[in-house]
């Protein structure tokens, strides 16, 4: 076994000689609290792991056949007291590390603002966090900067220790953000909204990339995450500015085609509406918002208005969808009443009238003020606002 | 012909379906074709046509079924590491602006043909096939409760395997990683056959599974022979029992699950899509609800094995056999409550994320209890050091360091970092290959001379073990290096040159894994020349403890002359300590179920019906679908369902064994 032990620290011995251990040597507070579990937990568990499997190594050599000086009990085979010894103490250390995930769980969650920028300093309050959305498209990553109006394929930056708000989404299939240096990652899906707080304490570029298979064009789905100080932000900002182009809705759409291997692109203003068109996934003009649809259900349906509402929903689109036995993608034309039979459409469709919820026989209506704009209908959807 | 007609008759299949550009697959497919060619020549020159079919495919006992079982996972074991040798190979060389030699296409089928294999046609039958030979022979019993069903389970796990041997070579197989989620894997985005293949080959070979599971638990609860208390089973009885209440109750929601997948894919439903309220992530958790099961299911059985061969080994009972029943029972529970850990970024709460992360820790309470008991077991034995137990301590010292991995992994915080990364592919790998794989072999090796009355060559043997263990901790500890590193799974370039080297000694440790079944095959092939010189006649090579060792190797067709009656968990050490006698007169005649190739029949129904559903053939699907139905109804008539063993043969037997014993002294 010695043999194999030696061969197995091989490796181990010359990676400490130099590369780049980024989960363990991160430069951001979030991703060096991650780091800080995984080595505390490392060590909880040595505490446990290591003893097992020297025990293991001297069992079997001190109890080999040819050892007869060693007892032998062949009816050995029950002692209470070791088993309360061998179940408690991976139960001792299953207590602690429970804690310790129960604590670093919540303090860590993804979702969670952050209350200090590292170890020594607690957030400024006054200084609003820098806000990015996020948007993975086939095979590229785009970043919409809502604040500065700027727009960037394939290259991140942020100041230094200035907190980031990342909403991340995803047009088509599932990838995952993550930039080891910075923080842990968290999957971009379609139609659905993640949210990532972080900090990056140390200036430099940094890799991110897709952790999750997203197709053939996967492998160079990878950006640079450049850490600057505030006067090198201030000045990537003002080139992208600069860069021009305005990305639009028609833009995004050409943008959003699977492409691979993208260069970095920058826009130097961008639809302010995009990125919630891109995240309710009705971007091409016509189609109904996810927003919308979910504002419809909400009602109960809208009754016969919200019926001829289901062939803007279709989505998957350049990726037309369409299966062998299906019917074609299909909508209601009309409504069948006793008023209306079938194959009449409806004359006219009416707005609805009343907005107030359906309550049970009985129940009092609770008062209701009609929102002052549409914003109820195009807002976010409520899982973005938790 | 027209090119509706020919629409009609072969559905999506066209000349352009065949990989013809892909000069590897072609390649692949010379070698195979030559090889199968010359494996079916031989066959019919040797006449062995006639044989096989009456002995080995349409039998119904359950220890040529379980041998079946073996070859088949051994037969793709091969298929699944060429996919992995390749893959290793295409990471070691894409770097510094190369592509490596695998195009996108080419590479991500066979990552995911390679994940699919090495679970479903690899490890599943190796352990299905040991729980099929060994648990009625540890029981007691004559065959399985449903000699039929278990023939037919076996198929039918064959027709999967086919169907994806058959991706090979004629069209593709999925390109959307092992677990297939959508929307990738959904018509829209994975439009090929792929996914179809994919599909249909885990349905037909589902329906095995799920089959065989029923079917052993019924042989567990109802066949044990008199005195075997639940308490006093086998722990690999135990174990087995486990992870086949595992299989029956999770296989049927991957069922599910893939027929939702594809309804969206056939008929345009939209249970995993984008668009008309989908939602992919409800598959995520269907999928993981069946597929965190089944690692319990595939590391059960290896548990069961280690326990048997440990206390064997050491000549001592097993210590804390109760404690160690009793974990087996927790792991089977926990197993159902955890499975969110496979996406714990996938966004859900911190309190919901914790949860599943203190349940995933808490099964490595009763995983670290059953490691003690086989340490105490050590203790205060006397350790032979044959090749099964070569492979148990190898196996305690490589799954720690994978259970501690695991566990890291699941603190959400830390998967938050380690998810999908190198460092996830090393940790399942030492699990699995530490302890299914290691498991899988210690039982081949163990039972070996049961089934075939030798046992293997301890040279070559040893080879095997060396290469494989070496292998192993050379291809995956760098892994673990890469995975600190923050390198990703699934990658097929790299830009960092830097990361080369890890990729390279990983390449070496895959040659060397290579070199080990190369070994092992090399192992089989001695020893069936050696056979004379390995010859095993008393039944019991390695003074066992438990009942399939009181029989003779390999035991005739009815295991048990008479059915033993059982006194103590180590049914066989406390016959053999009281002094048993074999009894020699008063043998009857013996009931046992007949032969049918109903079952064979049925799967390659099935195996049709699915390739023709993949190809969109409706009318092969719709008459496979009738053949199968009028094959099935047709066997309800057949009556010829069992005959007498006379006791003209079980004397002759009997008789044969009993000189052979006298000769052996």
């Amino acid at each position: 076994m010695s043999r194999l032990k030696i061969l197995a620290l091989l490796p181990l011995a010359a990676a400490l000689s130099g590369c780049d251990y980024v989960v363990l040597a991160p430069a951001g507070d979030i991703a060096a609290q991650q780091r800080d579990l995984v080595i505390i937990s490392t060590v909880l568990m040595l505490l446990i792991v290591v003893p097992v499997m020297a025990l293991t190594v001297l069992f079997a050599w001190r109890y080999r056949q040819s050892n007869t000086e060693a007892r032998y009990e062949p009816d050995w085979d029950h002692s209470t007291k070791l088993e309360l010894v061998i179940w408690s103490a991976p139960l001792l250390i299953i207590v602690c590390l429970g804690a310790l995930t129960w604590m670093g769980t919540h303090l860590l969650d993804p979702y969670r603002t952050l209350g200090r920028i590292h170890a020594e300093r607690a957030v400024d309050k006054s200084k609003a966090p820098l806000e990015v959305d996020v948007v993975a498209l086939d095979w590229k990553w785009l970043f919409i900067y809502p604040d500065y109006g700027i727009a960037t394929v394939n290259e991140l930056a942020a100041p230094v220790d200035r907190p980031i708000t990342f909403r991340i989404t995803a047009s088509s299939v599932m990838n995952s953000f993550y930039i080891p240096a910075l923080a842990g990652q968290i999957y971009a899906m379609p139609g659905m909204e993640t949210k990532l707080h972080a900090v990056v304490n140390h200036a430099g570029t940094y890799k991110g990339f897709s952790a999750n298979y997203s197709g053939a064009g996967f492998s160079g789905m990878h950006f640079n995450f450049k850490g600057l100080d505030d006067n090198g932000f201030d000045a990537w900002i003002a080139s992208a500015k600069s860069a021009g182009g305005s990305l639009g809705r028609a833009e995004y759409l050409q943008l959003e085609k699977p492409s691979q291997n993208e260069p970095v692109r920058r826009w130097g203003t961008v639809d302010a509406d995009l990125y919630r068109l891109i995240l309710n996934m009705c971007v091409e003009t016509g189609k109904m918002c996810q927003s919308e649809m979910m504002a419809i259900d909400a009602k109960g349906g809208n009754g016969h208005q919200g019926l001829n509402n289901t062939l803007p929903l279709a989505y998957d689109k350049y990726a037309r969808r369409g299966t062998v036995l299906g019917p074609e993608p299909t909508f209601v034309a009309g409504t069948c009443t006793p008023d209306a039979p079938q194959g009449q459409t409806t004359a006219s469709i009416k707005a609805p009238t009343d907005f107030a919820p359906l309550l049970g026989a009985g129940l009092k209506r609770p008062s209701f003020t009609p929102l002052k704009s549409s914003s109820f209908f195009l807002g976010q959807r409520p899982k973005s606002d938790s | 012909m027209s090119p509706d007609l020919l629409k009609l008759i072969f559905g999506r299949l066209g000349l352009e379906s065949l990989p013809l550009h892909e000069p590897i697959v072609v390649g692949t497919f010379v070698v195979v074709a030559l090889g199968g060619a010359a494996l079916l020549g031989a066959l019919t020159y040797f006449r062995l046509w006639g044989y096989l079919w009456r002995e080995w495919f349409t039998t119904v006992d359950h220890k040529r079924i379980g041998i079946m079982y073996m070859i088949l996972g051994i037969v793709m074991l091969l298929r699944g590491f060429a996919d992995a040798l390749m893959m290793r190979g295409q990471q070691m060389l894409a770097f510094n602006g190369s592509e490596g030699y695998l195009n996108a296409h080419h590479y991500d089928q066979i990552f995911t043909a390679h994940g699919v294999i090495m679970i479903f046609f690899v490890a599943m039958p190796l352990v299905t096939g040991l729980m099929n030979y060994v648990v009625p022979l540890q029981i007691g019993a004559r065959d399985v409760s449903f000699p039929f069903l278990n023939n037919f389970s076996f198929w039918m796990t064959v027709g999967g395997a086919v169907l994806v041997m058959a991706s090979l070579f004629i069209g593709e197989f999925a390109r959307t990683g092992w677990l297939a989620y959508p929307p990738l894997s959904n018509i829209g985005y994975s439009p090929d056959v792929g996914v179809d293949y994919y599909i249909w080959a885990l349905q037909v070979a589902g329906v095995g599974t799920t089959l065989s599971g029923i079917n052993l638990i019924c042989t567990i609860v109802k066949l044990r022979c008199p005195g075997m208390t639940m308490m006093k089973m086998p722990v690999f009885t135990w174990t087995s029992l486990c992870t086949n209440v595992l299989i029956v109750a999770s296989f049927p929601v991957l069922t599910v699950v893939l027929a939702l997948l594809s309804l969206d894919r056939y008929v345009g439903t939209n249970f995993f899509t984008n668009d008309f309220g989908g939602s992919p992530m409800m598959y995520v958790n269907l999928i993981w609800i069946w597929g965190h099961p089944e690692v319990y299911i595939l590391v059960l059985p290896a548990f069961g094995i280690f326990s048997e061969v440990t206390s064997t080994f050491s000549g001592k009972r097993l210590f804390g056999y109760t404690s160690m029943v009793y974990a087996t029972v927790v792991i089977t529970i926990l197993s159902y409550l955890v499975w969110l850990h496979h996406f714990f970024t996938m966004g859900s709460g911190a309190s919901v994320n914790s949860f599943f992360g203190i349940t995933t820790m808490i099964i490595s309470i009763p995983t670290g209890a059953k490691m003690f008991n086989w340490l105490f077991t050590m203790y205060r034995g006397r350790i032979r050091y044959e090749l099964p137990m070569m492979w148990t301590i190898a196996f305690m010292l490589t799954f720690v360091i994978g259970g501690m991995t695991g566990v890291l992994l699941a603190v959400p915080p830390a998967d938050f970092v380690l998810h999908n990364s190198l460092f996830l592919i090393a940790h399942f790998h030492n699990v699995i290959i530490g302890g299914v794989v290691f498991g899988a072999f210690a039982g081949i090796n163990y039972w070996f001379p049961k089934a075939f009355g030798f046992k293997l060559d301890p040279f070559w043997g040893k080879m095997s073990f060396w290469f494989w263990v070496t292998g192993f901790y050379l291809a995956f500890m760098p892994l673990y290096v890469l995975g600190l590193m923050g390198v990703t799974r699934r990658l097929r370039v790299f830009d960092d040159p830097s990361l080369q080297i890890w990729f390279v000694i990983a390449a070496i440790g895959a040659v060397f894994v290579f070199i080990g079944i190369l070994a092992m095959l090399m192992q089989f092939a001695v020893s069936l020349l050696k056979r004379e010189q390995l010859k095993d006649v008393t039944g019991d090579p390695w003074d066992a403890r438990t009942l399939e060792w009181a029989t003779s190797s390999p035991p005739p067709d009815y295991n048990f002359a008479f059915t033993p009656v059982v006194h103590d968990n180590d049914a066989w050490w406390d016959m053999k300590r009281r002094g048993y006698q074999r009894p020699l007169t008063g043998f009857k005649p013996i009931h046992m179920p007949s032969s049918t190739g109903t079952g064979i029949i049925l799967a390659g129904f099935a195996t049709a019906m699915g390739f023709a559903l993949v190809w969109y053939m409706w009318w092969l699907a719709a008459l496979s679908f009738i053949a199968m139905l009028a094959v099935g109804i047709g066997h309800t008539f057949n009556y010829h369902r069992d005959f007498d063993i006379p006791a003209d043969d079980v004397i002759r037997t009997e008789d044969a064994r009993t000189k052979l014993l006298a000769g052996a002294k």
